[in-house]
């Protein structure tokens, strides 16, 4: 009963400290909390204007998103003319977890392990969903993080909205109705955020959760072992930046007790032994380490001491029979099943859901109307809680989400029937491939002709020599290189936005799951697996479909192996050249076969290569599927336009960089040291044939010569070398290359001419130097090998580390070296000719 | 009787939520405890995985986690326990 009084008293701020916040030049910073599918993401869009800045959380792999809301002087908050960060955490169920990827929205709630702390925390809650979305607030209430709830997508529930002003007041936290997609009630969310920074102050709910008292003595236990992470924790920026207040013996009460001590009133309440207080932040905290810490657990920055803790008190309720997990989380539910529908009784008034709604006012009333029975938070189960017969057994559903999910099970009776499905499936997976192998072409031919152009136009106006070319073939030609990619990434984000944000790539995830985990794949790895027959680098980048780490690590690796279309010209040339235009048996032509045979010895391999990386390299037991199927909503072009946007802009600063860098170096090893004569001016073959020297007496030629001992047993010889040297720019530059090194000029368009010339090359005891077997082996080769900078700066952009590219580059290296040797010794170990 | 083997459409109601810790947490987070309506709505055309529908929303989970999820039918005798309960009322 103190602690709930103490926990209302909190919430006065003295004018004074409200003051001395106010004026704070520092930006604070507010983190948008949610489930998945509530509209976080449109909510931070609509929030911040859509500019997000795109970086990393510290240590994992995922991405962290910071936009600025700007508040007005005068109108949103009087007095408060700032700039807030807002950061918008990964959407969860719950802040318990088991990875450290899952550890990120207790870790960006609370300020641990380096993740700056915010001031306030945006809860975004889908009012269709209420009473599973209240238990993450619980969590947060728990945890008195300082809380302004959206109550978001409230025009799905209209005619059977939650009353918002009871939600308020049962929180003890700010309510705002919102429809992020339409813009409704976001001024009044920036209202509430704006007011709840004048004094940030954990919420006062008017419940605590009634833990059995043998969980509470857990709690009581681990307790002392929590509260060192507690005063690790960063104090929020805000907070960091007024030590005024403190200096002037202000008694801001809430920010002191927030940031110099882990121990809240409501603490003392709990170690009090008070039966239904509330745990307090620390108990919060301890309840966390019950529930999350594992034996195998894959958590960071948890003391030795409190893991050993929190297993030994696990293990000793698991020998009592007790189920620890079974009674946070069932406890939690109970409440809520108790509580939440009495917040639907009221009606809600005309124009509420515009009016955030003051939960201090309205806890406040509460206190002075009725007295301490069941308002002061006092949380046992109220009177009302009467023995419900089913938990979870659902009250009239509103009017217009019964009307979306009867069009949701409407649609889904098609696309989840056994035969349409599939077939719609199919289709919209062909016409995402179709997309990017045919409708990009244009559009990719279209980006390299102006860089053609602009190179010509460079050359013409710049005198000969070095900075000429370092511009045309270095530069031009870099940036070329990483716009060459744009029409694909965009085509192939268009399609996975719309997919994602209309519900449908849950489904495909649902149907393809049996065939995907037979191959050892998550569900959604069946997009980047399919894009990767059109190029790789798309492909990585969609990988982020994927929310673990290890799923998207696996599919990246694999995926490169993929025939992508970099590959067919280098197929078509060699195939054209080396291999009879007859048929087998009549009517099956030799070289389609040959084609055939190298997408699906592509794919097995992948595959493959799957099934061992997923027992090896990205080891990690698989995690059961659990996937939520939300209702079908229209995707809105902004939402799409904006992902889109933002993926090709990552793509362009941060893989851009790293490819145009690699395009300079490689052109420096194909074209230095230059050989003494200078280039003549005059006939196509003199220039053609002063190439083929250039390049043989290059770095590039000469490196080629050195690995010529190596590759000799694959059947390469060193004009092969070079070209793979030069492939490495992308694949298909293999054709010009070897172009250049059989002096016809570097043109890809025309290569009729380099293909007579492969075929009369002969060695030096006059057999022809490239047969059949020859031609197959390099196939081999370039099928497995991830020879191709774009993809391993893709991979570097998406794993943030050298590593996995390196790892990615050797193991296909390897992959190819011992295929193609295996199949030009067995070959001629059968007698067919080297 | 586990819920990989209740019928499909068929209400039934959470006994236990078994099955490796961080996952049968998962769910329970979900809102499957103990105590729970829940019903089979779906078998995914290749027999696998399950869409289930509980507190009003649609999951998927797989055949094998579901077996582990001990479920009981709702008898008819409970529900006219209930009525009597609401017309007390």
């Amino acid at each position: 009963m103190r602690a709930a009084v103490e926990a209302r008293e909190r919430t006065k701020v003295p004018p004074e400290a409200k003051r001395a916040t106010v004026t704070a030049e520092r930006r604070a910073l507010v983190a948008l909390v949610g489930n998945p599918n509530t509209g976080k993401t449109t909510l931070f869009n609509a929030l911040t204007g859509e500019r997000a800045r795109v970086g990393n959380y510290p240590g994992v792999t995922v991405e962290r998103r910071v936009g600025r809301l700007r508040l007005r002087p005068g109108r949103d908050a009087p007095a408060l003319a700032r700039e807030i960060d807002v950061l918008d955490l990964p959407g969860t169920y719950s802040l318990s977890a088991r990875s450290a990827e899952e550890q990120i929205a207790l870790a960006g709630v609370l300020g641990l392990s380096g993740h700056p702390a915010p001031d306030l925390a945006v809860v975004v809650v889908d009012a269709g969903q209420l009473l599973r979305n209240l238990y993450l607030v619980l969590q947060l209430c728990e945890l008195e993080v300082p809380l302004v709830v959206a109550l978001n997508m409230i025009d799905e529930v209209a005619g059977g909205e939650p009353d918002v002003a009871s939600l308020a007041e049962w929180l003890g936290a700010p309510v705002v109705a919102t429809n992020a997609r339409d813009g409704v009630g976001i001024e009044a969310l920036r209202r509430a955020v704006a007011e709840a920074l004048v004094a940030p102050h954990a919420p006062a709910p008017a419940f605590s959760v009634p833990y059995a008292a043998a969980l509470r003595r857990d709690v009581e236990a681990l307790r002392p072992f929590v509260l060192p992470l507690l005063s690790a924790a960063q104090p929020p920026a805000s907070a960091r930046a007024t030590p005024a207040a403190r200096d002037r013996g202000v008694p801001d009460v809430e920010s002191d007790s927030r940031v110099q001590s882990p121990v809240s009133p409501a603490e003392l309440g709990a170690q009090a032994g008070s039966e239904a207080a509330p745990v307090g932040r620390a108990g919060a905290l301890a309840l966390w380490a019950l529930g999350s810490v594992d034996r195998d657990d894959e958590l960071v920055d948890i003391d030795p001491t409190l893991r050993a803790r929190a297993l030994e008190l696990q293990a000793r309720a698991h020998a009592d029979g007790r189920d620890v997990d079974a009674e946070i989380i069932a406890t939690r539910y109970e409440l809520l099943d108790a509580e939440v529908p009495r917040l639907f009784a009221r009606t809600a008034e005309p124009g509420a859901a515009e009016q955030p709604t003051d939960a201090r006012s309205a806890a406040r009333a509460q206190t002075e109307k009725e007295d301490a029975t069941t308002a002061t938070g006092d949380a046992a189960p109220p009177a009302r809680r009467r023995s419900l017969p089913l938990l979870g057994a659902r009250q009239a559903p509103p009017p217009a989400s019964e009307k979306r999910r009867a069009l949701t099970d409407r649609i889904d009776r098609v696309v989840l029937h056994p035969v349409v499905g599939f077939v719609v499936f199919v289709a919209l997976m062909l016409l995402m491939f179709q997309a990017l192998f045919s409708w990009s072409a244009p559009l990719v031919s279209l980006i390299e002709d102006a860089f053609g152009w602009l190179g010509a136009q460079t050359r013409a106006a710049l005198p000969a020599g070095f900075v000429s070319d370092l511009l045309v073939q270095g530069v031009i030609g870099g940036v070329g290189n990483v716009l060459v990619f744009l029409p694909q990434i965009i085509l192939l984000f268009l399609f996975i936005s719309v997919l994602e944000d209309s519900g449908y790539m849950a489904r495909a995830a649902y149907l393809m799951d049996r065939v995907m985990r037979a191959l050892g794949l998550h569900g959604r790895a069946f997009v980047p697996m399919l894009s990767g027959c059109a190029c790789a680098v798309p492909a990585i980048l969609a990988t982020r479909t994927m929310e673990r780490q290890r799923d998207r690590l696996l599919t990246m690796l694999v995926v490169p192996l993929m025939t992508c279309s970099a590959r067919l010209p280098v197929y078509t040339l060699l195939i054209a050249a080396l291999f009879p235009a007859g048929a087998v048996l009549g009517f099956l032509p030799v070289q389609g076969l040959l084609m055939v045979a190298m997408y699906l010895f592509s794919t097995l391999v992948a595959l493959g290569a799957a099934a061992v990386l997923r027992r090896t390299v990205v080891k990690g037991e698989s995690v059961p599927l659990l996937l939520e199927l939300p209702p079908y909503r229209l995707p809105t072009a902004r939402s799409v336009v904006r992902q889109v946007k933002e993926r090709a802009l990552v793509f362009l600063k941060e893989a851009g960089t790293v490819i145009l860098a690699c395009t300079v170096a490689l052109w420096v090893l194909l074209s230095y040291p230059k050989p003494a004569t200078p280039e003549p001016v005059g006939p196509p073959e003199a220039v053609a044939a002063w190439q083929a020297e250039r390049l043989e007496h290059s770095i590039a030629g000469r490196l080629g010569k050195g690995i010529e001992p190596a590759i000799a047993p694959l059947g390469f010889d060193w004009k092969i070398g070079v070209g793979l040297v030069g492939a490495f720019a992308a694949r298909e530059v293999f054709v010009s290359t070897m172009g250049v090194v059989y002096g016809v000029g570097g043109d890809d368009e025309e290569v009729e001419p380099l293909r007579e010339k492969i075929k009369a090359d002969v060695r030096p005891d006059g057999q022809p130097k490239y047969t059949p077997l020859v031609g197959l082996s390099l196939m081999v080769f370039f099928a497995l090998a991830c020879q191709c900078m774009s993809t391993l700066a893709v991979v570097r952009r998406e794993t943030k580390t050298w590593k996995w590219p390196a790892f990615l580059f050797a193991y296909t290296g390897v992959l190819a070296y011992v295929a193609s040797l295996l199949v030009y010794q067995l070959g001629r170990l059968f007698g067919l000719a080297g | 009787m586990t819920l990989a083997e209740a019928t499909r459409k068929v209400p039934v109601i959470v006994r236990r939520v078994g099955g490796e810790r961080a996952f049968r947490r998962r769910l329970m987070e979900l809102g499957l405890v103990p105590g729970t309506e829940v019903v089979v709505e779906k078998v995914a055309p290749l027999g696998d995985p399950l869409e289930l529908s509980l507190r009003g929303c649609r999951l998927s989970i797989r055949r094998a986690e579901a077996g582990a999820v001990d479920v009981e039918p709702i008898r008819a005798c409970d529900d006219a326990a209930d009525e009597l309960l609401l017309a007390a009322e």
